[in-house]
């Protein structure tokens, strides 16, 4: 596949991250921060989101699978991971911990591991949309192309 | 006799470093999560800013030498002089609201500029931080126009009676067409205060009319 052909690919990709709802206007925000000083920007934030998501979503498991359940924990942790998904633009994980943060206040615990599976979904899907993108980025860089920026109207 | 203010305005001329020109903001961001640190570090540099972030209000009192040992100004320990304070809200421990307080109480620290960051749109949040001395209150994301106009605001805003600029400015941008999403709690600065535009949040139209309201005094 040619340099061309593989930009359309991400191209659309992209965009159908966006049209989906998995990604909002703050990815492209972070795009926008990257340049050739700092060509891995993107990578690098994201990157820092998957390894906090992860050692979150881990704590909350635990916190649920206690005893004594304690929601003001739990509820500290969506509201961190909350945070982090607005920040790098994972527009439905954020959802999701808002839909979260709401049964914990009610302290309902079986309501909250629902929660918990919902979020952990669409943080692995927003996971696995990121590595693709990255890689179809990678594999336009080593055929020696450039990434587009891609323009999108909302 | 110098007045207070005076001093602040020739130390912050003498401590400015100058880069291309034009004298460079140094940023004291403070924010627990260390993906927003990465965001707010990079559109502070991005827009020609020294940054220097911090992951506590502890640690942030501590570089500003207000952690017991005799204060050395707004000048941070490494020497480089403070011009603005960016805090997350919500931070374990010490949050962005308390920080502020001390930073206001604090007759050395005072004059510098504090601006509380929330991913919460809470007006009565919002109204708490302001009186205490707040100059904004950036909704998250933080996005590149709101540091765009911090910096302005900040550059415009030395050497000038600061009270008297934060009313101009804010009646200025009152004036705008797109108004900022700090004051206004839209979510983009050109649908502010539109109560047809469906990206608001319902109590936001009540909000904006009251923040207004207040802020035009």
């Amino acid at each position: 596949m040619e340099v061309g052909q593989m930009q359309s690919r991400l191209a659309d990709y992209t965009k159908s991250l966006f049209m989906e709802g998995i990604l909002d206007a703050q990815f492209l925000q972070l795009q926008q921060l990257q340049d050739e000083s700092n060509p891995d920007f993107v990578v690098e934030v994201v990157s820092l989101f998957f390894d906090d998501s992860e050692k979150l979503l881990n704590d909350i498991a635990r916190a649920l699978d206690q005893q004594c359940v304690d929601f003001k924990k739990i509820d500290a942790h969506v509201h961190q991971l909350k945070g982090s998904s607005s920040s790098v633009g994972a527009q439905r994980v954020k959802n999701a911990c808002v839909a979260f943060r709401n049964f914990c206040e009610e302290q309902n615990a079986e309501e909250s591991r629902r929660c918990l599976q919902q979020v952990k979904q669409e943080y692995y899907l927003v996971k696995n949309k990121l590595e693709t993108l990255f890689t179809l980025e990678q594999q336009i860089v080593a055929a020696g192309g450039s990434v587009p920026m891609i323009e999108l109207s909302f | 006799m110098e007045t207070a203010r005076q001093v602040f305005r020739r130390n912050l001329q003498e401590n400015v470093e100058v880069c291309d020109g034009s004298p460079e903001l140094h940023v004291l961001a403070v924010d627990d999560s260390l993906v927003d640190r990465k965001v707010i570090e990079r559109l502070l540099k991005i827009s020609s800013c020294k940054v220097t972030s911090v992951e506590s209000g502890t640690r942030a009192l501590q570089y500003l030498g207000l952690d017991g040992e005799k204060g050395k100004g707004s000048v941070g320990f490494d020497g480089l002089k403070v011009n603005l304070i960016m805090t997350d809200y919500s931070m374990p421990g010490m949050t962005g609201y308390e920080l502020l307080k001390k930073i206001k109480e604090s007759s050395v620290l005072k004059e510098i500029p504090v601006v509380i960051m929330s991913s919460e749109n809470i007006l009565t949040r919002i109204d708490r931080c302001l009186e205490e001395g707040a100059e904004e209150y950036l909704v998250k994301p933080v996005k590149l126009s709101d540091v765009k106009r911090l910096k302005d605001f900040i550059m415009r805003g030395e050497g000038k009676d600061s009270g008297e600029t934060r009313i101009r400015k804010r009646r200025r941008r009152d004036d705008h067409s797109s108004l900022p999403q700090s004051v206004t709690l839209s979510s983009s600065p050109a649908l502010a205060c539109d109560p047809s535009s469906t990206l608001m949040p319902s109590s936001a139209p009540s909000a904006c009319s009251s923040k207004r309201a207040k802020l035009c005094i």
